[in-house]
């Protein structure tokens, strides 16, 4: 009769034996996918020092870089501002502005990130310029010019395409930011916020100095990947005609025709930018924890 | 009432419910300064509402709560302004954890009494020291004990200079041998003549500290006496029930 298998080992499956092996450990436990990204990196710098066709395109492409980078952060920083904001509103008493944050989140979460871009930058941005003009002149007419010159400062056909495209990035991920910012600030306990009340602090007091410093150190993490997706979420503003490396390169495979070298060297930028920046979240969340 | 400035918190016909739940069925209260008061009763009897009642914590469903004659409304500068005057230590510390055991004294000071960092600091100081505990000025609450966090509390809300103290159930969340250096801390202070108002069980304290009694259940005051009144002569047969539960051991 064959013996009956025990509880645990009809749960747990089949034992594993790693024989005391410690070589074959090391080898499953090996960050095989890490090697694997570096070979990628290895094998790009190697046909562009060795290839004339992705020299080229490598040269023409590198100068988008900095918009690409300048594109994103100067979003970001944005995006901060209108999510945490947008964050505090969800989370506010007044229902006026509660119903304000839901009703923001709720209309950027239902509509596609391209469509939001071409909305934004091409009929958002120019009717309220053009709504700023028209107050402009009305205030204007009405013998305050001294006040109508601000609201006439700006025309439409002044504000470039990066604006529109770093406003754009920043209205949309604000809304992403906002309920990250809104579950940073729910996960402090309420004790924090009565401790603070109690002293004396007004609420604007008490969020500044107790609750926002504890919920930005928890979503610290959440933001940092946020700022990855939004380094490869950029390239969308190269359909405003914004030079950043993506458009770059889709100029430079329309010139030439050479689309393997381009899409090749963006592809490998981007992947490169966004796995060191993950590296670097990484690090900074590690650092967080060793720190608490 | 005899002399009603001398009256610190008058506290007439509160009501407060959480839904369909009633915490508080009318509860008046009236106590002078210097007076330590210790509040008591079983657990959902309303006590600690009470308290947050007071600094308007919980706002209440009804009924008017004055602070050294000033009533309280949920405007937001007569509440900041109140509530500075109005210390509080809760159960669970509630110390701001990104803060060491000194910038949590000195951060309201700073905030709210606009007082510049040294002088806030050396204020900080002289409360740490009264609690008894300097050396953990430049210490993180999660690296003090219960107790320790509790005394640090405690100096963040004298730093404040407040002419009223709360304490909901200051020693309800600590392991026994720490509970004593936190009475300690309270039985200085009463003895200094700071107005108290205290739920706490720790019927010791009461008898050493208190000069009034509340009993409470179901949210009104069932008695309001002395100590020795109460523990030595209760006169409602559910205070007598209370205290024969809380006294057996």
């Amino acid at each position: 009769m064959a013996e009956q298998p025990t509880d645990l080992e009809t749960r747990v499956g089949p034992k594993i034996e790693f024989r005391g092996d410690p070589f074959a450990s090391r080898l499953s436990s090996f960050p095989w996918w890490f090697l694997g990204l570096i070979l990628i990196a290895v094998w790009a710098v190697f046909i562009i020092t060795t290839q004339e066709s992705y020299r080229e395109a490598f040269d023409f492409i590198k100068q988008g870089i900095p918009v690409t980078i300048y594109i994103t952060l100067i979003s970001f920083t944005l995006a901060s501002v209108i999510g945490l904001m947008a964050g505090l509103a969800r989370i506010s008493r007044s229902v006026v502005l509660r119903n304000i944050g839901t009703f923001y989140i709720e209309v950027i979460r239902g509509i596609p990130m391209l469509v939001l871009i071409f909305y934004l930058a091409l009929v958002a941005v120019p009717s309220v310029v053009d709504g700023m003009n028209a107050f402009g002149e009305w205030l204007d007419g009405n013998g305050l010019g001294f006040l109508g010159g601000i609201f006439l400062a700006i025309e439409n056909k002044n504000v470039p395409l990066e604006a529109r495209a770093v406003i754009a990035l920043a209205v949309t991920y604000g809304a992403f930011m906002a309920e990250v910012f809104r579950a940073g600030i729910q996960s402090i306990g309420r004790g924090q916020m009565e401790a603070a009340r109690s002293l004396g602090m007004s609420y604007a007091q008490s969020m500044r100095y107790v609750i926002l410093p504890q919920a930005v150190r928890n979503i610290l993490p959440a933001l940092g990947n946020d700022f990855v997706a939004m380094v490869k979420d950029s390239s969308l503003v190269s359909v405003l005609a914004v030079r950043d490396i993506t458009q770059v390169a889709r100029l430079y495979a329309g010139r030439s025709f050479r689309f393997a070298e381009a899409y090749t060297i963006i592809a490998v930028m981007y992947l490169t930018m966004v796995v060191l920046l993950s590296l670097l979240v990484q690090l900074i969340e590690r650092r967080l924890r060793a720190n608490e | 009432m005899s002399d009603p400035k001398n009256m610190i918190i008058e506290a007439v016909d509160i009501y407060k419910y959480f839904g369909d739940v009633q915490a508080l069925n009318g509860v008046s209260l009236t106590v002078e300064a210097g007076k330590v008061i210790v509040v008591v009763g079983p657990s959902g009897s309303g006590k600690s509402t009470l308290l947050r009642c007071i600094n308007y914590l919980e706002t209440p469903t009804s009924g008017e709560i004055y602070i050294d004659g000033q009533l309280m409304t949920n405007d937001q500068r007569i509440l900041n302004e109140t509530r500075a005057e109005i210390g509080m230590v809760f159960q669970l510390f509630n110390l701001f954890p990104h803060l060491t055991a000194q910038e949590n004294v000195t951060l309201a000071q700073n905030v709210v009494r606009g007082r510049s960092k040294e002088e806030a600091q050396e204020i900080a100081m002289q409360q740490l020291e009264r609690v008894g505990i300097p050396e953990k000025a430049d210490v993180k609450p999660a690296q003090l004990s219960g107790g320790q966090q509790q005394r640090v509390a405690i100096a963040r809300a004298l730093a404040m200079n407040p002419k009223i103290m709360l304490f909901d159930e200051p020693t309800s969340a600590l392991d026994p041998e720490m509970i004593k250096e936190v009475l300690d801390v309270m039985l200085d202070l009463a003895q200094e003549g700071m107005t108290m108002v205290c739920v706490s069980h720790e019927m010791g304290f009461a008898r050493a500290a208190a000069d009034e009694v509340i009993f409470m259940d179901n949210g009104l005051i069932v008695e309001h006496t002395t100590p020795d009144g109460l523990f030595n002569n209760p006169q409602e047969e559910r205070t007598k029930l209370f205290l024969s539960q809380i006294l057996q051991h």
